[in-house]
């Protein structure tokens, strides 16, 4: 039977696989945002898993908010990036170190 | 015994697809990618028995997000072979902190289910009434109990949405283009618009 710890376990990977893509991909700004909505999704996994076998309905509610956040980083995020693009012909973030931090 | 199967093809197809997420060498590829495993996350929620969120999934990440993804990578003209120069090189390092990262997740996965970490237990306030659908429940949550948290949502998404217009919006450049000007259009008369010439024969005419 599939228990709270299966789905743990995919969110586990999933979160770990997301972190390794913003390291692999460390100039493809595109690729970094990407594997943030694959730990966001991960994030929303286990919130959803533990409402589940808890009967709470609390963390379906709180992934809504995460889905929101994620949505909302995602347009912000691609906003910079075309305006960045448009101004210096590349999204090489690397390079970025404008305002010197 | 189905939902075993269902479970780890769902499972299964998350992880495959997230993996390609990240090394596919065509970021296009990774949004489709990217959208696979959505919708397999999605049905794990509905194996869950969180339908809306299920909904919401498909809804929001890959008809808005997803295709957000897509509309900007394609409309960047970026040479996406340099950006993948320093891929090898950090490998060793992310890989070490990824095994490290899944380590410490799964030991902790271990330690809770052999009991030595104590969840909460639910009071029961939030439970799913027997009967009820799963929308029903969530609505009834959504708008009583956390009606501040679904407002702080709405405010959390405009303040996204004036933010993205302000950051990619440009003023037209004053005489970059023609205006309608209907006054003038209305103003203007057969006589000044269209001369009546009649050139001779293989001369050609001067307008």
């Amino acid at each position: 039977m599939i228990g709270i710890e299966h789905y743990l376990t995919v969110a586990a990977i999933l979160f770990v696989l997301g972190v390794l893509g913003i390291f692999l991909n460390r100039k493809n700004v595109i690729v970094i945002l990407m594997a943030v909505e694959l730990i966001l999704l991960a994030v929303n996994i286990n919130l959803v898993a533990f409402s589940a076998f808890l009967n709470d309905l609390t963390g379906q509610v709180f992934a809504m908010l995460v889905l929101t956040v994620a949505a909302a980083e995602a347009a912000i995020g691609l906003a910079i990036l075309v305006i960045y693009f448009r101004t210096h012909g590349s999204i090489a973030v690397d390079d970025i170190n404008r305002m010197k931090g | 015994m189905i939902q075993a199967i269902a479970f780890y093809l769902f499972a299964t197809i998350v992880v495959a697809s997230a993996v390609m997420v990240v090394m596919a060498r065509n970021p296009v590829h990774s949004v489709l990618w990217l959208i696979l495993a959505f919708f397999n996350a999605a049905g794990l929620m509905v194996l869950l028995g969180a339908e809306f969120i299920a909904m919401l999934l498909v809804i929001v990440y890959v008809g808005a997000v997803a295709v957000l993804f897509l509309f900007v990578v394609m409309m960047l003209d970026i040479d996406f072979a340099a950006m993948r120069a320093g891929f090898n090189r950090n490998a060793p390092l992310g890989l070490a902190i990824a095994a490290v990262l899944l380590a410490e997740l799964l030991l902790a996965v271990g330690v809770w289910n052999a009991g030595g970490i104590q969840l909460g237990t639910s009071d029961g306030s939030a439970a799913q009434a027997a009967g009820a659908s799963n929308i029903e429940a969530l609505g009834a949550l959504l708008y009583g109990r956390y009606i501040l948290l679904f407002e702080i949502a709405g405010i959390i998404l405009l303040v996204a949405m004036i933010g993205a217009i302000v950051l990619t919006f440009q003023p037209p450049k004053p005489g970059a283009r023609a205006r309608q000007d209907v006054g003038n259009q209305i103003r203007r008369r057969p006589e000044e618009a269209t001369v009546l010439k009649s050139p001779e024969v293989g001369q050609g005419i001067e307008l």
